[in-house]
This record gives C-alpha cells, structure tokens and sequence, in this order.
C-alpha cells in the first residue's frame, strides 16, 4: 500500500513535549471562548490561593516565631512550595481530570492519537487561569528573599533555585502517580486530592509542628519534605530539628529526579493494563 | 477467503485472540471473589488490504472488545495479532499514523472550537505534510458538503454534521486501516446515505480497508462485501454477503445469529 511506504519514511511520533505544547494551546483557546468566566475564575484562584498566606500573616502578628521560625523565614517556606506547587499545578493538573476521562470511556481517544498518551493527559482542559495561583506566591517569595536576614552565596541561590524546581518535578510526579491511582479506582478523585493538595499543605509550614514520627513520615514515606524543607534548613541557616543528616539538604534533585523516574515507569505499566469500560 | 489469505499477508491477521477481564466481585463482608469474563474467545480473523468488512454482532459480542485490541487501547490475553505490520498494544503509538478511528457514539473534534481547528491540530500530531493535508481536506470537505459549517464551533454542529466531521478526522492522515464502530447511528436518511457513499467510494478509490461495526442491515447490504459475525466472542459466520443471504433475506438471517445460531462449521 503507498501510503505505508510514505508513512516509513519518518515513522518517529511527534516528541511529547511538542504534543504537549500543540494541546495547551488548544485548550487555551477553548477556554478563551468563554472570556468573562476565565476572567471571574482567574480573580477567584488569586483571592483563594491568598487565603492561607493571610492566615500565615495572622498568626505572626499574635507570636514572633512558630517552632523557632521567624514570618520572614516561613514566608520563605511558603513561597518556594506554592511557587513549585502552582508551576506543577499550570503544567500538569490535567491529570485531575483522567478519573473522568476513564470513566466515561474517552481514554480510548486518548490511546488511538500517536503522541504519548501522558502528554495529552497533562495538557487535558488546560486554562490560562492557572497562572493566577502563580501571582501570591512569587510576590512572597519576593519578599521573604528581601527581608531575610540570609548572606546569599552562589551556592544559596543555586539551592533556592533548586528547592522550586526540585518541588516542581516532584509535584509533577505525584500528580501523575495520583493520576495512575485513578486506573486502578476509577473513582478514586478523592483519595489522590487527598494526596497531592495534603502534602502541599503540609510542607507549608514548619515540619517539626507535627512532631517527630509524622515529620519523619512526611520525609521518607512521601518525600515531599524535599520540596522545601530539607534545602530551605540549608538557605536558612537552621540545624535539622529532626537531626537528620547534613548530605540530605542537598538530596532534592535526587528525590526529585527517583520519584519522576517512579512515576513515568508506574504510568507505563498502568497504560498498559488499562482495562477500558464496556463497550 | 482462504485464497486471499494465502496469496498475500494480510493487514490484519489475529489468531486465537482472546481478551478476558477479571472482575473482583464482592460475595460477603470481607470476601472478594474473582470473576472471569471472556469478551473475546479465540477469534481468528484475515482481513487482506482493500476489503470491506462488516463486523456485526449483538451488544455484547465482543465487537468493540476486538477493535480496541486492533488499536493497541487493549492487551489481548492471549493469541498473536498483527495489524498493518505492527503488534498493536507493543506499537500503538506507531500503529497510531497508519489507523482511523470513528466511534460513532464519541467525538474526537473540539468541542467548543471552529471544525477546522481540530482538523489543524490532527495535521500537526499526524505529521502530515501541508500540500497533502491540503488536497486531502479539500477532497473531504467537497465529498462530505463540510463547506458550510467548517468554520463553525463543534457544538453547534447537528449529529450528522458532527460524524461527517469525525470521519474526516479519521481519514485526513490517509490511515490503511479504517475501523469504524456505528457510524451511521442516529444519523438521518439523508446523511446515513451520504456516508455510505463516501465510504463505499473511500474504499474503491484508494483501496483503503475498511471494517464497519453496525446494528444497520442496510449498512452492510448497501457497503459490505464480506461479513464476520461474533456471538459470546466467538466467529459465528465469516464469509461474503451474497452467501449469507443467498437463500433469505439478509435480516433474517442476521436475526439468526443474533439469537445464538452459528454458520461456522465447527466439525472438522
């Protein structure tokens, strides 16, 4: 057949990132059709993402410190995560929609396109009114980079940067691996917000006010203590209350790097086993 | 048909396929028991390049079961399977460029963009080269009257207009295989008529292969040269249409193997 021949000559799928790209700018736009409604929902995530910051500020106008943290440095804590978490949540939250997709059967247009299926699960329904959760935290961040008290040396500049861009892949990585959860319960929604939005809000604040064993937990068992936490001791120049090893303020890239790895391969496998609804 | 088979390989070549799901079903307070369900048993099917085959089957039979595998949406259970030289779950994503989907219940077009947009963004995954791109959209939009509404949002399209749109999506990267599940459902006289030409026509003149899941009997008769019926994932009748209706009318005999009969001679 001479459509098979001419196929062969470039038989390489177009590169995901590409397809990725191609999709956003889809949805953009099919988001832009609806102008008044992105503009309202943009103003809305702005005002929501900017509540815990003003409860954050509330409690430190009552004490000077939370767990030895002044609000400079906490600000610092809850800038780099929802800098990390907020980059992740623009670039992956599509996923949040695949419990969906696999429960009414559309998966299976997912799997008939030839660019990487995870591409287009990323991309899936993305919305310029992301960018809005980007705003309070960049401006935080600002701020707390300013008032800190911290000598910024190369090296603290490399970690801070390092600390949201480790967050990010890590992020990035627990969306796909809560995405994977909804293969194997497709009503599962729930269950992974509990994990990805849980652990955000976790590594907000200070570790050491949940105590010792679920510090510990949130560090080895979810390794979203890397997020910020590890490093930031680092920047901020505070010992590990946990008494953990100094070589672990520089374990981010690698926490990172291991959980995406994790999460490319468990997306691989679920693909693979996906089941598909009826008929 | 053992004849076609034997002169040249054919694009889609499955045998002893079989899908079977397992279900965790719950039997007491703690107890979970496993459940099997065979929705494909051993089915072995040679469909040479250029044919056009009706797949039918009541609900049930196994028929999307069958074509989702021919995709590579899902892993046989067992049983080799090759289409258009690839092992379609290993090579899905190859096999992606070389096949058209239309499933006639679903939509692949955006739903809230101009048709045209869904069409640029296929040229753009496909990888299809602008000049052919063009003619190719040129050649549909005449042959499917797309013309008046291709500039308008998908959701504002009728169902007739919208299938028009999805077989186009389907065929625009000049795909050799065409799996097609239901395309004229709820559609009107006027555009049922309007996409059997256009596939009949399809077929003839680029010897695209073509296999056509439909509940319609005037599908099959007006398009189909050949007939593969399924019961309970299992081959009740493979064969061309003018045998299985030499001496009935085609309904009838549909009907037939619908209800369980099967005009496969299992004694040898």
């Amino acid at each position: 057949m001479a459509e098979l021949s001419s196929h062969a000559a470039d038989e390489r799928p177009l590169p995901g990132p590409v397809a990725y790209l191609l999709l956003v700018r889809m949805w953009s736009k099919s988001a832009s059709q609806y102008r008044v409604s992105l503009m309202l929902t943009s103003f809305a995530q702005l005002l929501t993402t900017s509540l815990d910051l003003i409860a954050i500020v509330v409690i430190y106008s009552q004490v000077q410190t939370i767990a030895d943290f002044t609000l400079p440095e906490t600000l610092y804590l809850y800038g780099t995560t929802r800098l990390a978490f907020g980059l992740s949540d623009l670039f992956a939250s599509g996923v949040e929609n695949l419990a969906t997709t696999i429960r009414l059967g559309n998966f299976d247009l997912v799997l008939i396109r030839p660019v990487s299926s995870l591409a287009q699960v990323l991309a899936d329904q993305f919305t310029p009114k992301r960018f809005g959760k980007l705003l309070a935290p960049i401006i935080t961040l600002g701020w707390a980079v300013n008032t800190l008290p911290v000598q910024w040396t190369v090296l603290k500049i490399l970690v801070c940067i390092d600390t949201v861009v480790s967050g990010f892949f890590l992020y990035c990585a627990l969306w796909v691996l809560t995405g994977c959860i909804s293969f194997i319960a497709v009503d599962a929604q729930e269950v992974s917000n509990s994990f990805t939005y849980g652990s955000e809000f976790a590594t907000e604040y200070p570790l050491q006010i949940f105590g010792r064993p679920l510090g510990l937990a949130l560090t080895f068992v979810l390794p979203v203590a890397f997020v910020t936490w590890q490093p930031s001791l680092y920047v901020l120049g505070h010992a590990d209350p946990f008494g953990l090893p100094g070589f672990l303020r520089f374990a981010s890239p690698f926490a990172a790097a291991a959980l995406s790895a994790i999460a490319a391969l468990a997306w691989r496998a679920c693909v693979r086993r996906y089941r598909s609804t009826g008929s | 048909m053992t004849t076609l088979l034997e002169t040249a390989e054919p694009i889609i070549l499955a045998e002893h396929l079989t899908k079977t799901f397992t279900s965790r079903k719950r039997t007491g307070r703690f107890h979970r028991e496993r459940e099997d369900f065979t929705a494909v048993d051993g089915i072995d099917l040679g469909i040479a390049s250029g044919e056009l085959v009706g797949y039918i089957g009541p609900n049930g039979a196994g028929k999307s079961t069958t074509i989702k595998m021919l995709t590579g949406i899902l892993t046989p259970t067992s049983g080799t399977l090759r289409v258009a030289g690839y092992e379609p779950q290993r090579d899905r994503v190859r096999l992606a460029r070389q096949i058209g989907v239309v499933f006639g219940q679903r939509t692949t077009l955006w739903w809230d963009l101009p048709l045209r947009d869904s069409f640029t963004l296929l040229q753009r995954l496909y990888k299809i080269p602008p000049d052919r791109f063009a003619a190719n959209l040129a050649r549909y939009t005449e042959a499917l009257d797309l013309g008046p509404f291709l500039d308008r949002p998908v959701r504002q399209l009728s169902l007739g207009q919208r299938m028009r749109g999805d077989i186009t999506a389907a065929l625009l990267h000049d795909p050799a295989v065409v799996y097609l599940d239901e395309p004229t459902i709820g559609l009107d006289v006027v555009s049922k008529h309007a996409v059997r030409e256009f596939l009949s026509d399809l077929n003839r003149r680029t010897g695209t292969t073509i296999l056509l899941t439909t509940h319609d009997i005037a599908d099959i008769e007006r398009l189909c040269s050949r007939v593969v019926a399924i019961d309970h994932g299992r081959v009740t009748y493979d064969g061309s249409l003018d045998a299985l209706r030499a001496d009935r009318d085609l309904e009838t005999v549909v009907r037939e193997l619908y209800l369980g009969r099967s005009l496969v001679d299992t004694t040898e």
